[in-house]
């Protein structure tokens, strides 16, 4: 069973009313979006800002409430639980933000802020949530003198090791990763990745990772899902996914990547134009405007999800008719019109 | 491609990966910039000994992890340092000229027309007040004297040629707008408004998102085959480095570990940090392979190992890196490293430099 199930997720926040108290309109941030996150597994979210990736992930922290749609976890839904359960809940999932400068308390010691949660949340002794502190330093790679540090002194890439021990207090199921490597240093990137990696196998994590390297995502993911707007275009295996991508705009988002040798050559896809405003997103297909292969129809029919060789994509070129004649061009096939 | 935008330089457009047979525009030799704590007793040697070329026309990219002075280079260069830094020795021969000599009012007719820079947050380096035909047209008038008619005419063409849609109502707009990528072509129409022979740019693409890097880089290679640009990119993305870039120098602790073409380098590296900081980016679709991490943390700057700089880290260690900073080597061509390993079978160039030859 999955630790996460989403379905039909949706988030809509009201922009500023007029003078005269008019609504001036609605942003779509998370447009009814399903997902679902396996024991053990990786759930890797790309897309550019304003797709609605940092939205969905306070979603799951339960730090908005959704418009519409359920958040499932371990099969129950968030919306039926009691105070109880929603504080379980709480206990279960973690996050790691991108800032670790931000995101630690300065005028705390280290093992105050570790042992935070856990005071909150358990009938701990001192003694005990201290000898706690000191074993998820050591699952971290911290010296347990860190203990009694602050967190001005140490660097980034310790700090946020510092971080991830705080949330690995509670032994939660499911982590939400948002940029956890974009603010340190490139040579201690690979630490916490492999860390982030280490733990998992360790204690049968659970990671929604959000990312907007592209290699790091599909280094860490196991599925990936790139989403456009609010919706998602695409979902499916990390791996084939990065190296096929199927729809329009995970093709032109995975060849702008930057490439990790010179004598690498791909095909280069520039997109023209911007992510247009979430106030007021094209009809049809939301990528549409910047499609290099939008048809007619996308202008007014927006496509669903579809399952394209066991993967989900949202796009016109792989509705039945078009597809077999996309596979006909591909086969070299003149085209019968 | 190339021939959209309009260039009055009389040199002709390159390749992007062909150097050029001119002679270095820009010649960094031993260039120090340290900053001096107000009692003097704490240095920071931002910048150490740094050598370095770049021809007429080519891409050099200088990467290096935070506190490696990649940026402070930068403000050595265009003469811009904060009050407590202080080029201490070298030279920096721009166009056969020294650059360290040149009095301040000598430097502000070459700022903005003959080396300009790019920075990373364009709504840090746009002022917010002013409108952008005021901003673009801003260096038109300073150097060139031109009178605000011809130089808003020159703004308009500008924004045309880093492709700003509707050029014509966007020059009477202000920056907030603007989007993200916009503003940062609006400073690269900054850069390029006095035809300059160098543009630094810092980090350029930070702060934007994958698709609109994407075309901001590809702006900047054209607008660089366009006019013949040299360009000189500070950053600590080794793709950008891969994609754009014909030279590369790495720099850690203040110094360049290793320079050299960018295929030679990224193919075998030489020194052990540029190999080490290579296998630890992730690569596209190899997720079953673990990062190769390296261990430890960038050293103190104001509190430097006394051998070489990289050595705590270092997983080919030995006694001689501990007790003596490595010399820069050449080993062969274009390249250099600051590593004992290379010892073997070259000169160190210090002693070239000494000896006259260079």
């Amino acid at each position: 069973m999955a630790v996460l199930e989403a379905s039909g997720l949706t988030k809509h926040f009201h922009a500023k009313r007029g003078i005269l108290g008019g609504e001036r309109g609605v942003v779509r941030a998370v447009d009814g979006i399903s997902f679902s996150i396996e024991p053990g597994h990786t759930l890797g979210v790309v897309g550019e800002s304003g797709c609605g990736k940092t939205t969905t992930a306070k979603l799951v922290l339960g730090l908005e409430d959704p418009t519409a749609g359920t958040i499932r976890f371990e099969g129950r839904d968030l919306q039926g639980l009691d105070t109880a359960g929603r504080r379980h809940y709480r206990k279960s999932v973690q996050a790691v933000f991108q800032d670790p400068y931000a995101s630690l308390n300065p005028r705390m010691r280290v093992d105050a802020i570790i042992a935070e949660p856990l005071v909150t949340n358990e009938p701990l002794s001192a003694a005990e949530a201290r000898s706690r502190v000191l074993q998820l330093l050591d699952l971290v790679g911290l010296p347990s003198r860190a203990a009694d540090l602050f967190p001005h002194e140490f660097s980034g890439g310790q700090r946020q090791r510092i971080a991830i021990a705080r949330a690995l207090a509670l032994s939660p199921k499911l982590i939400v990763l948002d940029e956890p490597v974009s603010a340190l240093d490139v040579s201690i990137r690979a630490q916490i990745l492999n860390l982030l990696r280490d733990l998992q196998a360790e204690l049968g994590l659970s990671y929604l990772f959000i990312a907007h390297d592209l290699a790091a995502v599909a280094h860490m993911s196991h599925m990936i899902v790139v989403m456009y707007l609010g919706k998602i275009v695409e979902s499916g295996e990390a791996r084939t996914l990065a190296r096929t991508p199927k729809h329009p705009y995970t093709e032109a988002l995975f060849s702008a990547a930057l490439p990790s040798h010179p004598d690498e050559r791909r095909e280069e896809i520039i997109l023209s134009g911007e992510v247009p405003s979430p106030l007021n997103p094209p009809l049809g297909c939301r990528f549409h405007p910047r499609c290099p292969h939008a048809m007619a129809r996308c202008a007014d029919e927006e496509p669903m999800l579809q399952d394209v060789e066991g993967r989900l994509v949202a796009c016109h070129l792989y509705d039945a008719a078009e597809h077999r004649a996309l596979i006909r061009i591909a086969a070299g096939v003149s085209q019968v019109s | 491609m190339s021939s959209s935008i309009p260039s009055s330089v009389s040199y002709e457009p390159t390749g992007q990966r062909l150097p050029v047979k001119t002679g270095p525009l820009l010649e960094l030799e031993n260039l120090s910039t340290h900053y001096v704590s107000s009692g003097g007793t704490r240095v920071v040697r931002a910048v150490d000994q740094v050598s370095l070329r770049i021809n007429a026309g080519e891409t050099l990219g200088i990467v290096g992890e935070s506190g490696s002075g990649k940026s402070t280079l930068a403000l050595t260069i265009l003469r811009v340092l904060p009050p407590a830094a202080r080029i201490v020795e070298g030279r920096m021969l721009f166009d056969g000229e020294d650059l360290v000599q040149k009095s301040d009012a000598e430097m502000r007719h070459i700022r903005g027309k003959r080396i300009a820079m790019i920075l990373q947050d364009p709504m840090a380096s746009l002022n917010p007040l002013f409108t952008i035909g005021d901003q673009v047209a801003e260096p038109i008038r300073v150097h060139e004297g031109a009178g605000r008619a011809t130089a808003w005419q020159r703004a308009r063409d500008l924004l045309k040629s880093v492709r700003i849609p509707s050029p014509e109502t966007r020059v009477t707009q202000y920056p907030h707008e603007m989007s993200g990528g916009m503003r940062q072509r609006i400073v690269g129409a900054i850069g390029i408004s006095c035809e300059p022979r160098l543009l630094i740019a810092d980090e350029p693409t930070t702060s934007l998102d994958l698709t609109i890097q994407a075309q901001y880089l590809n702006l900047l290679r054209e607008l660089q085959r366009a006019h013949g640009l040299a360009l000189i990119f500070i950053t600590h993305n080794l793709g950008i480095v891969a994609k754009m870039c014909d030279q590369l120098a790495v720099m850690y602790a203040g110094r360049v570990v290793e320079s050299g073409p960018v295929s030679r380098i990224f193919n075998a590296p030489v020194h052990p940090y540029t190999e080490a900081l290579l296998n630890s980016i992730p690569r596209m679709g190899d997720s079953a392979q673990r990062l190769t991490a390296i261990e430890g943390q960038p050293p103190d700057l104001a509190a430097l190992p006394r051998g070489c700089a990289f050595a705590p880290r270092c997983d080919r260690v030995f006694d001689r890196c501990r007790v003596e900073a490595p010399p820069e080597f050449a080993p062969a061509g274009r390249r250099t490293a600051r590593c004992w390993l290379a010892a073997a079978d070259s000169t160190p160039s210090d002693m070239l430099v000494q000896s006259g030859t260079a």
